[in-house]
């Protein structure tokens, strides 16, 4: 009987490095505010937003991605050409084919790495290094390169009120690859595809091309429901992901939940039942909501900020549009 | 065992009390969420949650824009427990 050889990787994983790639703009509320009817105070008080970053007109979802991508890997100190897999998050690169990871790759010089989008809006991070840790432990590949990169910028209108006020440009990137001790811990994920409706593209591209007085598609969402759902529902699945990793939330050094409003944020916080001890990530004030971005991004923040160090063991959590989550704990680079 | 509209308005009370730091004795029948109470969008959806563990009943997030005064969120929680 024939027998096929099977690969086995590492036993164990860690994040090898992370960069980041703000868009340019620090856009203030009272910049967005009159087509809203809105005031600085509401959005500060109903989101804990103060300025959210934008980027140039002529930047690109890939421009962003390897600005990250290359500080990544720099700070891990590995080779474009020893990736083997490139897996790009974003719901905003604006081609429905090809992905965008495959052009990513190639800029960065990581052909003929495998490379493939995913669409997991906010939680895609998270889904990307679960598929990460899976990939490179199972032997398929050595390193893996991990984007999270959006520009929501392209996709908003002015005068929504539900989400687009919230929206950031950015990239955040890590890699990958092999460890002598456990640096990520079991992915918790999952999905809701009953609450769809919740966060959506509002016209489908068949609308469109069927109805050219449609405007271009921007977001929209049912901000109380999200609400209702992320600060409740997400803490089972943060607390099955601390304790999948045998740890109690007492373990935990920092909490990088993604960036979507901070009063889900501190809703989350409390429901979890972290101790006051756990730094929590509050990016969001600064950097708006980035989606896929969002929490790279946050951890290069408490980590630049000097509240959190290299070595912290972290619980990072990503839900969204999907509805669609994923958590994980692992040791920051 | 089903708790009178005067327990279901205490026990909202205590929980719009941890919410908005609003002391309980001012959660009355009459008073309007938004109006009165100033209770803001999301603050609501807590508190219809905590609700929802304390009583348990299920509230439907369409449903919550019904709930404008705390009459309206008493009888509802009432009812439903019934």
């Amino acid at each position: 009987m024939t027998t096929l050889n099977v690969r086995r990787g590492p036993e164990f994983t860690r994040i090898l490095g992370l960069g980041v790639a703000r868009g340019e703009n620090a856009v203030p509320n009272d910049d967005l505010i009159e087509p809203i009817n809105s005031s600085d105070e509401w959005i500060r008080k109903m989101t804990g937003i103060v300025t959210r970053v934008r980027a140039n007109e002529d930047t690109s979802v890939i421009d962003l991605s390897e600005a990250a991508a290359r500080d990544a890997l720099a700070q891990a100190g590995i080779d474009a050409s020893e990736l083997d897999a490139v897996i790009l998050s974003t719901i905003s690169y604006p081609r429905i084919t090809p992905g965008g990871a495959p052009v990513l790759a190639d800029r960065i010089g990581a052909t003929p790495a495998a490379a493939f989008d995913i669409s997991a809006a906010c939680a895609g991070y998270c889904y990307g290094i679960g598929q990460a840790d899976a990939l490179v432990r199972s032997g398929a590949a050595r390193n893996v390169l991990v984007v999270g990169a959006e520009k929501l910028s392209d996709f908003v209108d002015p005068a929504d009120r539900s989400i687009s006020y919230l929206l950031g440009d950015a990239a955040g990137a890590v890699v990958i690859g092999g460890s002598d001790t456990p640096g990520i811990g079991p992915t918790i994920w999952g999905s809701d595809g009953g609450a769809s409706e919740l966060i959506k593209q509002n016209h489908t591209w068949l609308e469109i091309r069927e109805d050219r007085d449609l405007p271009f598609p921007t977001l929209r969402q049912e901000g109380p429901s999200v609400f209702k759902w992320a600060s409740f529902k997400m803490a089972p699945v943060a607390l099955e992901a601390i304790e999948a990793a045998g740890l109690t939330p007492e373990d935990i050094d920092v909490f990088i939940p993604h960036q979507a409003n901070l009063r889900i944020i501190d809703q989350m916080v409390k429901q979890i039942g972290l101790p006051e001890s756990v730094v929590v990530a509050k990016d969001i004030v600064d950097s708006g909501n980035t989606s896929a971005a969002s929490i790279p991004l946050a951890t290069e923040r408490v980590l630049r900020d000097g509240v959190a160090k290299s070595g912290d063991v972290a619980l990072q959590i990503g839900f969204g549009a999907g509805l669609v989550y994923a958590a994980q704990v692992v040791v920051l680079p | 065992m089903a708790l009178s509209k005067d327990e279901v308005l205490a026990g909202l009370a205590e929980i719009v009390s941890e919410e908005t730091d609003i002391d309980t004795a001012e959660v009355t029948l009459d008073k309007s969420f938004t109006d009165d109470l100033d209770i803001d969008s999301l603050s609501m959806m807590t508190i219809v949650t905590l609700a929802e563990e304390k009583f348990d009943v299920r509230i439907p997030d369409e449903k919550v824009k019904d709930l404008v005064t705390v009459d309206d969120a008493v009888s509802y929680i009432t009812e439903a427990q019934a």
